[in-house]
């Protein structure tokens, strides 16, 4: 019975882990990639833009370009194609997001410098194309990322949760063991043995057992962290590869985490039980 | 080897003690001596011979064994001293899942003696007790005579410096009785302190020796 519940506890820790690493990548994805970034729309892009002696065809859109991409504000800036601004109004259109003839604005993805001052730039590009708008992604990442770090603690914490569980059931189980076998104890107390020795030979037979509980838990937990992790892969930093290179997904923390279960599960076996069966000892004189 | 000065014992403790089972007990039993210790059921044998293997501490009064105040030592002290000390119980409290030649050889691996000195020296006692041809049974598949042997190995394997005997023929035909006070004689007079508790006055008589007499709880004859 130990091993099976030992093997609940480690694929919901598995989980919780996979959970947990999940989070803190999500997190670092969004500050990383997208705190930085801002959306700039620039309305009727294809129209002219009063008239300059050096740039007499200028649009709108090229107009805002040429400041996007001369701004030390700006480590990027790409115009999205109409390919792309499609498939951005697919789900409000369907199928005739690309060929509906509306007057769509221009959509530009611009990263900004690390000490960029948005206010600034946002005032010179309606400069140049009037109803230009920027607009920062700044605030939801930040609610994103506070979600995000509120999920990987959630997790942690479930993970501990999970580790108090498993060492009050191997703490009820080796109970249950000395009850059962307390008249042989107090024969080889009687006969000279140790605490140690007697809490050795508990310990080590609930070790073998937990051991065995943390693998059959992991195990069980790989194919469901495989699709879990298929899942999660479009919003993750590196998304995963099919095929020959899907080895490379084992480089994952959790693929690396999750052989340690077994060994954890010993641990918390082994001085679970060592406690346990040195305190019950302790009402031997 | 063993001293008792005022000695008093209660189970349980605080609001949870009992009444005293044992008061005032004193008596002295040098190292190789013998005594038989005689009584009524319920006058205090059994717990008097716990006292003397460690598996009680005395609630007051001294007990020295092997010159060790067992009031005072430390816990950590006793496992050493009860290495010493064989005992011979009425029920033989042998480990059902263990053979015949590993209920003999467990104090000496509990003593940590390498398993080469383990396999001669617990051969040896199955022979002394006649029992080499059934080593491998486990106590369920032994007679309660065979048991008996079997504890009686055990309790003298390690060659202990005092054997405790509660009742050892208790569940013994004559026979068996007399060939195991032969033993016991035997090995008290190798050196080895005996101490023999029994309510049965016919074997003592049949082995004569000097005698502690327990009633109530309290000694009433030393000699």
């Amino acid at each position: 019975m130990l091993p099976l519940l030992v093997a609940a506890m480690s694929f919901l820790a598995a989980l919780a882990m996979a959970g947990a690493l999940a989070a803190a990548s999500l997190a670092a994805h969004w500050q990383d990639g997208a705190a930085s970034t801002v959306t700039v729309q620039v309305p009727n892009p294809e129209q002219p833009t009063p008239r300059r002696a050096d740039a007499p065809d200028e649009t709108r859109l090229d107009a805002v370009l040429r400041v996007l991409r001369t701004s030390q504000d700006v480590s990027t800036a790409r115009p999205l194609s109409a390919r792309e601004l499609g498939e951005l109004l697919r789900p409000w259109l369907g199928a005739a997001a690309e060929t509906a003839s509306l007057p769509l604005p221009a959509v530009i993805e611009v990263h900004l410098a690390p000490t960029a001052d948005e206010a600034a730039l946002g005032k010179a590009l309606a400069e140049v194309a009037a109803g230009t708008t920027a607009e920062s992604h700044g605030v939801w990442v930040g609610r994103l990322s506070v979600l995000a770090l509120s999920l990987q603690a959630c997790s942690w914490l479930a993970l501990l949760v999970v580790a108090v569980v498993a060492a009050c059931v191997v703490m009820v189980a080796t109970r249950a063991g000395l009850a059962s076998r307390r008249d042989a104890i107090e024969i080889v107390h009687g006969l000279g043995a140790t605490d140690g020795m007697i809490a050795g030979r508990f310990a080590k037979r609930i070790t073998r057992l937990t051991a065995l509980g943390g693998f059959l838990g992991a195990a069980s937990a790989v194919p469901v962290l495989f699709v879990l992790t298929d899942l999660a892969a479009p919003f993750m930093t590196r998304p995963p590869q099919h095929g020959p290179s899907e080895a490379a997904w084992l480089a994952q923390p959790i693929w690396m985490l999750l052989p340690l279960l077994p060994v954890v599960a010993g641990a918390i076996g082994f001085l679970t039980a060592q406690a346990t069966v040195r305190r019950w000892l302790q009402a031997l004189p | 080897m063993i001293r008792l000065e005022n000695v008093g014992l209660r189970y349980g403790a605080g609001t949870k003690a009992g009444p005293e089972i044992l008061r005032d007990i004193s008596f002295y039993v040098a190292p190789g001596g013998f005594r038989w210790l005689q009584g009524p059921s319920g006058a205090g044998k059994s717990s008097l011979m716990r006292l003397l293997q460690l598996a009680l501490r005395p609630g007051r009064g001294r007990l020295m064994v092997m010159g060790t105040d067992i009031g005072a030592a430390e816990r950590r002290a006793l496992p050493e001293l009860r290495q010493r000390i064989g005992m011979v119980f009425q029920d033989f409290r042998l480990l059902g899942h263990l053979s015949a030649f590993d209920n003999v050889a467990l104090p000496l691996r509990i003593a940590r003696r390498p398993e080469g000195q383990i396999r001669a020296d617990v051969g040896e006692m199955l022979r002394w007790v006649g029992l080499t041809d059934k080593a491998d049974r486990r106590p369920a598949q032994l007679s309660g005579g065979e048991q008996q042997r079997v504890a009686i190995a055990r309790a003298v394997v390690g060659r202990p410096s005092l054997l405790l005997a509660d009742e050892p023929t208790g569940n013994l035909d004559d026979g068996q009785a007399v060939r195991l006070m032969r033993l016991l004689g035997e090995l008290n007079r190798l050196g080895t302190t005996v101490v023999v508790a029994t309510h049965n006055d016919a074997l003592v008589a049949r082995h004569p020796g000097p005698s502690l007499r327990l009633e109530a709880g309290m000694l009433v004859g030393d000699g």
